[in-house]
């Protein structure tokens, strides 16, 4: 998958890149099982071809994109981002994609657009666990409308110079690099421009776990586990010492601003 | 006289489970576990997170040897087996074994075996608490599980402690469904549970009986 640098500053972590195999064996994608390495197994399944997103919602120009259209949309930039994990490991990712903004500024959002709601596919066919009791799907994700128009939130069609493979989100994701993994919705159908604050599939399951924001923050522990450090997959072998979590992953200087004056203890 | 065919089905029963490689066997096949994580962390195949792998599966392996060290009283009656109680002890400790491994994972590998952290830990999450707290209960049951101390409590008060394996039991279990909770993945914890809630019944059902049988055997005045 052709791409070009990314000219934005701060898209280009200076971490090690993990190495593929890891990245794209050990993954959460509840969809296909809640075991790391079930995505991996039976992810190949999934048709990605043909795909639509819709996006929909407070806009002035609704649309249904057609994956390769979308494609097209805006030229294809490789990112390097770390991926901080809610469960306390980390990865650095080479993302091919565009910020997620070139499509917001095509649909023209309204004034009431406070909110951009993600949903992702759930299609029990394809996905074996579609229609257990983990989640209430489909997944459901959001952001504020200032962090979806954030140029580090990225909408990703392909990583390590090719196109995504299934168990990764397939054919389109996102990378919101300050947030928790699960904020990064896999396999996007929908994109929804709405007033209110969605409710996420995690708040629905675990809202005192899982918040609508969900910065990375070491600062505020997950109920069950500290996130003050996290284990970088695949570095230094198994004893490797945990690393010092960064505020916002490392990304505070570029996105500390949207959060100013508020209690990020209250909002996780 | 005893009945020749009863005497012959003891006789053709009782080699396997009297046998005296039994015990041995019974202890290389408790060490295959460990061995085989031991081994799979030296060649690096337990995937992009072995610590976590190691912790689980650790785990996994104290929770299984705990039912099994529960099934004998209930099988050995059942299967009208009494020579099952002999590898009852060997079972208990391997559990309090994979237990220790278990914890020492979750030490060093997730905490990097710094005590302030870990105490931290202990007293902030209940989750680390209760499973902290099973491992705390097993120790005395390890520590007592050989004759000269069975012979120093006296058989009474000795049963009277290693029934706290209840307990015990129950702790393990609320900590993995805390563990599992985060995902509301309810499977593998049901089954854990209802194995348990099946041997822990099943000598609440038997003492009962017993007790009603004693109160029938009272002389009626």
């Amino acid at each position: 998958l052709a791409s070009v640098p990314s000219t934005l500053p701060s898209a280009n972590a200076m971490d090690k890149v993990t190495d593929y195999q890891d990245a794209t064996t050990y993954n959460n994608f509840y969809e296909f099982g809640t075991d790391k390495s079930d995505p991996f197994a039976t992810a190949g399944r999934m048709k990605t071809r043909p795909w639509t997103v819709t996006v929909e919602g407070n806009v002035a120009k609704p649309q249904t994109f057609d994956i390769e259209q979308l494609m097209k949309l805006a030229p294809l930039e490789e990112r390097l981002y770390r991926l901080r994990c809610v469960e306390g490991w980390s990865m650095v990712i080479p993302w091919i994609g565009f910020s997620l903004s070139e499509v917001i500024k095509r649909v023209q959002p309204t004034g009431n657009a406070k909110y951009v709601e993600f949903v992702t596919l759930a299609d029990p066919k394809q996905m074996p666990f579609v229609g257990s009791r983990v989640l209430d799907w489909p997944y459901v994700e959001g952001l504020r409308m200032d962090e979806a128009l954030h140029p580090l939130t990225m909408l990703v069609f392909g990583m390590y110079g090719e196109v995504l493979p299934n168990q990764n989100g397939a054919p389109l994701r996102l990378a919101v690099p300050w947030k928790y993994g699960f904020k990064s919705g896999k396999s996007l159908v929908k994109i929804r421009f709405v007033e209110q604050q969605p409710r996420t599939a995690w708040q629905k399951s675990a809202a005192e776990e899982y918040g609508f924001y969900s910065n990375v923050n070491p600062n505020v522990d997950h109920p069950r586990w500290s996130q003050a450090t996290e284990r970088r997959i695949g570095e230094g072998g198994l004893f490797a010492k945990k690393r010092p979590t960064l505020m916002f992953n490392g990304y505070e200087p570029q996105v500390g601003q949207l959060y100013a004056g508020m209690d990020l203890k209250k909002n996780y | 006289m005893a009945n020749p065919a009863i005497a012959a089905g003891a006789a053709r029963k009782k080699p396997l489970l009297l046998h005296p490689a039994s015990k041995p066997l019974l202890f290389a096949l408790l060490l295959l576990p460990l061995a085989y994580l031991v081994w799979a962390a030296a060649t690096d195949s337990l995937g992009a997170n072995p610590a976590e792998a190691l912790i689980r599966r650790s785990g996994d392996w104290t929770l299984r040897l705990l039912c099994a060290t529960l099934a004998i009283t209930p099988l050995r009656v059942l299967l009208k087996q009494p020579a099952l109680v002999r590898f009852r002890r060997m079972l208990g400790v391997a559990t309090f074994g994979y237990a220790v491994v278990h914890f020492v994972c979750y030490a060093v590998l997730d905490q990097g075996l710094d005590l302030q952290v870990i105490l931290k830990d202990i007293a902030k999450r209940p989750f680390i608490l209760v499973g902290t707290a099973a491992l705390v209960l097993m120790t005395p049951l390890a520590l007592t599980s050989f004759n000269r101390a069975i012979k120093a409590l006296g058989g009474k008060r000795w049963q009277r402690l290693h029934q706290s394996i209840y307990a015990i039991a129950l702790l393990a279990l609320l900590h993995f469904f805390w563990m599992k909770a985060g995902k509301n993945d309810f499977t593998q914890w049901s089954i854990y549970a209802a194995v348990i809630a099946a041997l822990l019944g099943w000598r609440v059902w038997e003492a009962k009986k017993r007790s009603s049988a004693a109160l029938l055997k009272q002389p009626v005045s």
